[in-house]
């Protein structure tokens, strides 16, 4: 019999705050994360705004000293952050050095893209010069992608599963999927799962050079990220981390932990790249699946779910997102279940953003609110019939009980978990 | 740069690597840098590389292996900025 799973801890860094507390607050009013950066004008970039973290050197000062910090990449700060946090909002403790390893905790933590600032700035400079030997240890452990989960296992000392997953914009939903299935098939008890992603403008360079980010908004960031609009010109590149502790339930009870919601379905597939699908655009049906193959993992008919945080990136590809929840879902306009984007304030943190998501929503369910998507006032003509669903103003929703939340990416994969408000059974 | 200014220096490159500084400021020159300050020995790389940086010289690997505790280290680096400065 497989094992309930739920959600005791969330950390987050995002662009819009930093810390549980003040990331509920933010995203109740719509605070934007994104601002212009001078450096993609210099390098001459057509989108010269994106979501960084504000206020992250300090912050992380207060978690690693400086010699540690030489270690990290930005991602492995980001997730270490996050990760550390979400351990301790579940109400356990840091271990110290010389404390034994925790056998039953592990971790799943994934990025879209390696730490491309590092490679860019030290490895291929120094490899030219013939310097290799001029490296060091710093590389590896800040380049590798199981980057984010071998500093979360050194510093939480988890003795269970410690591995990166990537799916490009997946990730992070991903990751909270792998872990929920690694704690009802009894593998752990506990699981630190997340996504976190750097802010890098080699990163950022393909994406742009692709001409899928926002490039009119120069002038205008906070305005930039417009999901759902008629104007929306592309995503905005976001950086950051997001965590979920997850634990079986008898766990979570035994020990009297705060349990904010329960992980009641996921999926992940791809649609193979075929009837529409492929490197950049989900095939309509592969994301139909996913999204009905996590309800029928909950157990539970679609019209048991009250909300939707969305993908939403501010594409091309949104009226198509729309369209596959309403299909997938089998619920048109007239009772489409409300839906939000939080990309609309963060911008897209691309393997950070499912995780980040979905602590935005597990507050959602907890507090019993909808977050506004901010910058739709003017939506989409082919979302239009949907207008009523989307939540434009922080809502009060003490009747929120069941969330669904997924995330597509490039290489035509989806991920969907279904979330359930805990009330105590 | 006399002996005392070089152990200063070797201290304090090799604070970035403990857990506790605290620990390198009561070390002397038979303290290891591995079995006593259980510095990483994976790290002893960045260490050198540090060593260079801060007394402007190349240490070659085999020169490295044989740098196993603040003493050695000392020793060594004196006898190299001593024939640097001798040559330059």
């Amino acid at each position: 019999m497989r094992k309930r799973v739920v959600v005791t801890g969330m950390g987050v860094v995002s662009p819009n705050a930093i810390g549980l507390s003040d990331f509920e607050k933010a995203i109740r009013e719509g605070r934007p994360g994104i601002r212009f950066i001078p450096r993609l004008e210099e390098l001459k970039f057509a989108c010269q705004i994106g979501g960084v973290p504000e206020g992250f050197e300090q912050r992380c000062g207060d978690y690693f000293n400086p010699s540690l910090q030489s270690y990290m990449s930005d991602i492995v700060r980001y997730a270490a952050v996050s990760a550390i946090d979400a351990w301790r909002d579940a109400g356990l403790s840091v271990p110290g050095d010389e404390d034994p390893p925790d056998w039953d905790s592990g971790t799943i933590f994934g990025s879209g893209i390696s730490d491309l600032d590092i490679v860019g700035n030290e490895v291929v400079p120094k490899v030219n010069a013939g310097k290799v030997r001029r490296l060091g240890t710093r590389v590896v452990e800040r380049v590798m992608g199981s980057g984010t989960s071998a500093r979360i296992s050194d510093l939480l000392a988890l003795g269970n599963q410690s591995t990166s997953n990537s799916s490009a914009c997946s990730t992070g939903t991903e990751a909270i999927a792998m872990s929920t299935w690694r704690i009802r098939n009894g593998l752990a008890k506990r699981m630190v799962a997340g996504g976190a992603e750097g802010a890098s403008v080699y990163t950022w360079s393909g994406f742009d050079s692709m001409r899928v980010l926002a490039r009119k908004y120069n002038d205008q960031a906070a305005k930039g990220s417009r999901p759902m609009s008629a104007t929306a010109t592309g995503f905005v590149p976001g950086a950051g981390a997001g965590a979920l502790l997850l634990e079986d339930l008898e766990s979570a009870q035994s020990r009297g932990a705060r349990i904010y919601a329960e992980i009641l379905g996921v999926m992940v597939n791809c649609g193979g790249h075929r009837g529409g699908g492929s490197m950049t655009a989900p095939n309509p049906e592969g994301a139909r699946r996913c999204i009905q193959g996590a309800l029928a993992d909950a157990g539970v008919g679609a019209d048991a779910v009250d909300a939707i945080n969305g993908h939403l990136t501010a594409t091309y590809a949104d009226p198509h997102e729309i369209r596959n929840w309403s299909e997938g879902l089998g619920r048109g306009p007239e009772d489409f279940p409300y839906v939000n984007s939080t990309k609309s304030m963060i911008g897209h943190c691309l393997g950070a953003a499912g995780a980040i998501e979905s602590v935005a929503s597990i507050l959602e369910l907890h507090r019993g609110f909808m977050h506004p998507s901010i910058n739709c006032e003017d939506v989409h003509p082919e979302i239009e019939p949907f207008i009523g669903a989307i939540v434009r103003e922080c809502m009060d929703f003490p009747k929120l009980k069941m969330l669904a939340k997924a995330s597509f990416g490039f290489g035509d994969v989806n991920s969907c978990l279904i979330f359930k408000k805990w009330d105590n059974h | 740069m006399n002996q005392q200014e070089i152990l200063d220096n070797v201290k304090g490159v090799i604070k970035n690597y403990v857990k506790d500084p605290a620990m390198v400021d009561n070390a002397d020159m038979e303290t290891s840098i591995l079995d006593d300050l259980k510095v990483n020995s994976a790290r002893l790389v960045d260490i050198i590389i540090q060593f260079e940086d801060t007394f402007d010289i190349e240490i070659d690997d085999d020169d490295a292996d044989g740098i196993r505790t603040i003493g050695d280290a000392v020793k060594y680096i004196s006898g190299r900025v001593a024939s640097d400065q001798s040559v330059g």
